[in-house]
């Protein structure tokens, strides 16, 4: 069984093709071609034109990366949501012309779900497990069940992990992209415990996130500092990196007691595995502290490679495999989702600030 | 001539009444520019705007890495933008910005972006930090909102 994925719904255009003997066929990233380089993938590719544009061309480099003619794929899966509407609809209105014109199953999936199933793909792991989304633009746990079968226990009520470290990184001056300028800042720290930050909601009964007010915290370091050092900067950087590794910690340990009082280890290896997905993943230091949280709690830590943790098309390929295997298919009236929760019983959070 | 009125917030209980204030100014076609430093709080006014004006627990994340997050408010759709991502103006267009001014309400984060389309009737408020939860609001209404925001704020 061959299907092909296409993911256009943020800053990324991408075609991939994978088959259920978890092999990956093809994996095409607009932005990691190399006549794209030198954006690096900060330029959010907005315009869906730009999407329209590339979109072609990767599709027809993917089937020739894998040896296939059209004619070879058993169903033909985008996503569907959630994201920018334009991208979206770009790249469904492509699946669904493709599918329509060699007569194949098309497959609409949440760009979240791609994530969520990428361990998968990778690593074989079966349900149950518990997932820590941290990307640019999401910060989430969830307890995957099973195919389309999410449980949230919880969300950031502001800033996403990936955004926060984007954001500190432009308060201390070390630019674009946030996460690994930091960490690299972070590990020439000479006093990594002389400033304190705050590990937001640590100790909370919920396993919500918030990472607004320790951006704000850093700013106000940054500010009595006046022009921060090199040495300064580092220091900070360590802190960061340790009101981040807190907070995540005591959060996954909230969601871990959770998920094991729900889905005790079985001998199909389910209720065993503690999974990372998002860019964030590729951060050193939270890894490590995730793996030694995992291993005290009795689970297996896993992550997918960091270029299937960030956005690309090989997870909407996979995410389009398993739900065509079950009989999950869409029809061609699909309507994109701009919203679209992977867990739609999931209560919103309160906000931890005050009411008006 | 632009009408400004200054008030000083001394805390995030202050921010959220001001925000819940200005929602209440607000109709559809409206355009309100949110500015002020990293950590000024432009996202958490926003959040606390239309928490007031719609479900009080609604989820609204930062639209950061979306660039626009929208919300069906009663009598309209609140599009609230981040458009420090955009390269040039007409990146927004891609966007629904059309849409958003002639039926919707913008917040916009980041509205400099806008560059010649940021639209001649508009309310701006800036956020500025004076304290670790205290900030200093700006308000200045321009074109229509001159007269508006005045009558807004009578006591």
């Amino acid at each position: 069984m061959i299907v092909l994925g296409i993911e256009t719904s943020c800053d990324e255009t991408a075609c991939a093709i994978v088959d259920d003997t978890r092999a990956i066929r093809a994996n095409v990233v607009l932005s990691q071609l190399d006549e794209h380089r030198p954006y690096g993938g900060v330029v959010p590719e907005v315009a869906a034109r730009a999407h329209l544009h590339y979109l072609d061309g990767l599709i027809r480099q993917a089937l020739e990366e894998a040896h296939l003619d059209l004619g070879q794929v058993d169903a033909i899966a985008a996503t569907g949501g959630p994201g920018l509407i334009g991208g979206v609809i770009v790249g469904v209105m492509t699946a669904k012309a493709m599918a329509a014109a060699r007569g194949l199953p098309f497959v609409a999936v949440n760009h979240l779900e791609g994530h969520a199933l990428t361990a998968r793909l990778t690593n074989d792991v079966p349900f149950p497990y518990l997932l820590l989304l941290v990307s640019g633009g999401h910060c989430q746990l969830l307890e995957v069940e099973g195919v389309g079968q999410y449980r949230r226990l919880g969300t950031t009520i502001d800033d996403a992990v990936g955004e926060a470290f984007d954001k500190t990184a432009k308060l201390l001056g070390l630019g674009y992209p946030g996460g690994p300028l930091l960490e690299k800042a972070a590990q020439k720290a000479t006093n990594p415990g002389r400033f304190e930050l705050p590990a937001p909601m640590k100790g909370r009964p919920d396993c919500d996130f918030s990472f607004s007010g320790l951006k704000t915290a850093v700013r106000r370091h940054v500010e009595q500092l006046g022009t921060p050092t090199e040495a300064d900067v580092a220091d900070l950087a360590a802190a960061f990196h340790h009101a981040v590794g807190q907070s995540l910690l005591d959060r996954c340990d909230r969601a871990i007691k959770a998920f094991k009082s729900r889905h005790p280890a079985n001998e199909h290896g389910g209720g065993r595995h503690l999974v990372v997905a998002g860019g964030v993943a590729a951060n050193t230091y939270l890894r490590e502290q995730l793996a030694k949280l995992a291993a005290k709690r009795g689970l297996t830590f896993t992550a997918p490679p960091l270029a299937l943790c960030t956005d690309n098309a090989a997870m909407i390929a996979w995410a389009g495999l398993e739900r065509f295997r079950l009989g999950q298919t869409d029809g061609l009236d699909f309507a994109p989702r701009p919203r679209w929760p992977l867990d739609p019983n999931a209560k919103p959070m309160k906000f931890a600030g005050v009411k008006a | 001539m632009p009408q400004a009125l200054t008030l000083d917030l001394p805390d995030e209980a202050a921010t959220a009444n001001l925000a819940a204030r200005v929602g209440r100014l607000l109709r559809p076609g409206d355009v309100v520019a949110l500015s002020g430093d990293l950590g000024a709080g432009k996202s958490a006014f926003a959040r606390h705007l239309i928490r007031g004006l719609g479900d009080a627990e609604e989820e609204v994340p930062s639209p950061t890495f979306t660039l626009v997050q929208t919300y069906d408010l009663p009598g309209y759709t609140l599009w609230h933008f981040d458009l420090y991502r955009l390269t040039e103006p007409d990146e927004v267009l891609e966007l629904g910005w059309e849409e958003v001014i002639h039926d919707g309400v913008a917040l916009v984060e980041w509205p400099t972006r806008l560059g010649p389309r940021l639209p001649a009737d508009r309310l701006e408020l800036d956020l500025a930090i004076t304290g670790p939860d205290s900030r200093r609001a700006t308000l200045t209404g321009h074109g229509a909102w001159a007269s508006r925001l005045g009558r807004g704020f009578e006591p």
